[in-house]
């Protein structure tokens, strides 16, 4: 499985918010155990999007040279189920950046309906000096995270855009 | 502001930082025995006292890291010497002493990070802007 929980990103204003949204499809594994026979969005995996999309903001303001964890979720409340079919939209808002993390608040609707908020704090292993334990290798911003990081920069920069092919 | 006013706002952002009942957080709360404070939950203290009193605020000016770096000159058998206590004193001036300079011990500087040290810091800035 690919651990990637947003699917696109629609916004992005670097080091203040960004937008992603996550279509929740009934081929993803883990509804057949999320209920049985009553699938539903786990809310962890929610929170992880909306982690991703605001790691991703907080990474690009360092040009992702820091390596971003989630550090701690101080509050997060869930106000109804997200099911296949629909699209989540992940908002995030920075609320603090220092060399030694970040707190973004977060939100996700469905439509106008509010399915859940978050604040959520990021640390700069780095800073914390972790780099001995975990070395130079920056695991977060690898791999899968890259295409993501493409679509950022390109919804940063939409009239960088190549003119579609006809 | 009085530090009266001070001290109930520190209060109510370490009861939804730390997840603790408001009752435990006295001026003279521990952060880290009392109030179960892990390294991380500092940065994210010093982020809500930033939103809440306005402040840019660097960690290490109220919270310091690292203030002797295993010099002999400030430790001596697990405990201070004379010159480490003046140190302490210059980094965290705002700390309440009084206890401490009875059994300068090194393990025990993490009891000077109390719920007063915020208030005392916060006083200091608020009334200096």
């Amino acid at each position: 499985m690919r651990w990637v929980w947003i699917d696109r990103f629609t916004a992005f204003e670097p080091g203040q918010s960004a937008t992603a949204v996550k279509c929740l499809s009934h081929a993803e594994g883990h509804y057949a155990e999320h209920f049985p026979g009553f699938p539903v969005m786990p809310a962890a995996l929610i929170l992880e999007g909306l982690a991703q999309t605001g790691g991703i903001l907080v990474g690009e303001v360092n040009e992702f040279r820091e390596k971003v964890v989630l550090a701690k979720i101080p509050a997060a409340k869930f106000h109804r189920d997200a099911v296949p079919g629909e699209m989540l939209t992940y908002t995030v808002r920075m609320l603090n950046l220092s060399p030694q993390g970040a707190v973004v608040e977060g939100r996700v609707t469905c439509g106008d309906e509010l399915v859940a908020e978050a604040e959520i704090f990021f640390a700069h292993l780095d800073q914390n000096r972790s780099s001995q334990a975990f070395g130079d290798h920056n695991f977060v911003f690898g791999g899968e995270l890259q295409y993501l990081l493409g679509m950022a920069k390109l919804a940063a920069k939409p009239a960088e855009l190549p003119p579609a092919a006809t | 502001m009085t530090q009266e006013d001070i001290f109930g706002k520190v209060k109510a952002l370490l009861v939804d930082a730390l997840s603790v009942d408001d009752d435990e957080v006295t001026p003279q709360a521990r952060l880290q025995a009392d109030l179960n404070a892990e390294s991380i939950d500092f940065l994210d203290i010093v982020f809500r006292l930033e939103r809440e009193f306005g402040l840019k605020i660097d960690r290490n000016d109220l919270f310091p890291e690292s203030i002797f770096s295993g010099d002999p000159k400030f430790v001596q058998n697990g405990k201070l010497t004379p010159d480490g206590l003046a140190e302490l004193k210059s980094k965290m001036p705002y700390a309440d002493m009084a206890a401490f300079e009875k059994d300068p011990t090194f393990d025990k500087i993490g009891d000077l990070f109390t719920v007063d040290l915020i208030t005392r810091y916060i006083h200091s800035r608020v009334g200096a802007k």
